[in-house]
């Protein structure tokens, strides 16, 4: 049995790994876990990862969890080409120290506009206009920060080739995109990264990984998304209280 | 000028660098950046570190901030044993799954409950609501909780037979709640004998020393008014 990664393209995290998988080749089995409908929660995939997230991987008995361990793993396992995840004692520690501020910063942060314009409204749950504007203080600020000091006036985030902060990056900040931030606008340096991300990744995979996220907005307008299972109501309403 | 560490033991991150360059006889020289006297918010230390956190790692030219990026990075660089962070890639892979997942639930419980039940009432005067703190507490129980069945579990320690990394950020976190005089070992035996396992590996004298400061967080005297007029915006900034 190869690998499989349990996923849901909606979350980014997952579109991080499902991306890096595609682009190095790395033979997977996909799985799909419909995080709307709350299947991280069901009682099938609480047998996979009793912490219940995505993505999670399975190789034979060994569970992984966690996108940037993910990433690591599959990097060193299928040794892929030395930029991802370089060799180099400081390049590498570029990487650990985005993956660091990523995890304060960008983590939660941007995932924030979806609960408030689709999830949260999916559960008769209304976010306060004040914490919609925190959050977009802190979008603001973050990118600032992710302009400044991370990418500087370097082609890539922590360098002269794509890395795995980049993708990580990428992800998180398409998630603001699809709700219709407008986050690039106004910041040339950072769309122009964006464009070299994409480039590098290649314009069909990227399409691929974000079809379901770009789409999300029409599908809450037709009522076309999936309905949330009572199991899931207990994390979803716990995700929204911890908006700031 | 060799290796430089700029540190404030009454942060978490810093103790896990401070204990481990230690311990591994890392030679360092140690740069204090007083985090209640808000040295951290100064110019001086905005030149070593933009985003005015510590702990921050200077080497010659290359400066470092985010505590595991510098954990790895010491390890990495002057082959501390393989345990604290194996080469094997699954065992690798399980300390790796740990130090991200911890960022989001057992650093913030713990922090949040250092400042909800002493440093906002005691230190900056602030009252905290009795709501409040009893959510962050709830929460804090929770992570504990998780941090038992999901990571502990029977082993010996957080990711297997051995100490790793992942035990010494654990534990550094777990510090904050218990200087803040909040029962974390209590009532969880597994936990607590963890605890013990940790504290010798890294040894007593050691774990004594770098816990100094956060024992005595309770006996802080209060904040002057200029000092706390300071450190607010970071402060909140800081727990959202």
């Amino acid at each position: 049995m190869s690998l499989e990664l349990f996923l849901d393209l909606v979350s980014q995290p997952s579109r991080a790994v499902y991306i890096f998988a595609k682009k190095n080749g790395i033979p997977l089995e996909l799985r799909t876990v419909d995080l709307i409908k709350g299947q991280h929660k069901s009682k099938e995939f609480l047998q996979i990862n009793s912490l219940g997230k995505l993505p999670t991987l399975k190789d034979g008995d060994f569970i992984l969890t966690e996108s940037s361990a993910i990433l690591i793993y599959l990097s060193c396992k299928y040794q892929t080409p030395d930029h991802w995840y370089p060799s180099d004692l400081q390049a590498r520690a570029r990487v650990h120290e985005y993956l660091g501020w990523h995890a304060d910063c960008i983590r939660g942060t941007f995932g924030v506009p979806l609960w408030v314009q689709v999830l949260g409204p999916l559960i008769g749950v209304q976010v306060p206009k004040e914490k919609v504007e925190r959050n977009r203080t802190a979008i603001d600020q973050a990118l600032q920060w992710l302009e400044d000091k991370f990418l500087g006036d370097r082609p890539f985030l922590a360098g002269q080739q794509v890395i795995l902060a980049d993708l990580m990056a990428l992800e998180e900040l398409m998630q603001p995109v699809a709700l219709g931030y407008e986050l690039f606008e106004g910041r040339p340096r950072l769309a122009a990264w964006r464009g070299r991300v994409e480039a590098f990744l290649g314009a069909e995979l990227c399409q691929e990984a974000h079809s379901i996220i770009l789409s999300i907005l029409e599908q809450a307008a037709k009522k076309t998304l999936p309905t949330p299972s009572p199991e899931a109501y207990p994390a979803m309403l716990l995700r929204i209280a911890r908006i700031p | 000028m060799g290796l430089e560490l700029y540190l404030d033991l009454l942060s978490q991150p810093c103790r896990a660098v401070y204990i481990f360059a230690k311990k591994n006889d890392i030679p360092f020289e140690l740069r204090i950046v007083d985090l209640i006297k808000g040295q951290h918010l100064s110019d001086a230390f905005a030149q070593v570190n933009p985003l005015k956190k510590v702990p921050a790692l200077k080497d010659g030219d290359f400066t470092l901030t985010e505590s595991v990026a510098i954990l790895l990075y010491l390890t990495r660089k002057y082959k501390v044993p393989d345990y604290w962070y194996p080469q094997d890639l699954q065992a690798r892979a399980r300390v790796d799954e740990y130090l991200a997942w911890q960022h989001t639930t057992l650093r913030r419980s713990c922090l949040r409950a250092l400042w909800h039940k002493v440093m906002f009432p005691v230190f900056l005067g602030e009252p905290v609501s009795p709501q409040t703190l009893a959510a962050t507490l709830a929460e804090l129980d929770v992570t504990l909780q998780l941090l038992e069945d999901k990571f502990l579990q029977n082993k010996a320690f957080l990711t297997g037979p051995h100490i790793s990394l992942a035990d010494l950020v654990a534990i550094t976190e777990l510090m904050h709640p218990v200087g803040a005089g909040c029962q974390v070992f209590e009532g969880r035996p597994k936990l607590a004998t963890w605890r013990q396992r940790v504290e010798a590996a890294v040894g007593e004298d050691l774990f004594q020393e770098a816990h100094e400061v956060i024992l005595k967080a309770k006996d802080f005297p209060p904040a002057d008014p200029t000092v706390k007029q300071k450190l607010m915006p970071w402060v909140l900034a800081m727990i959202r």
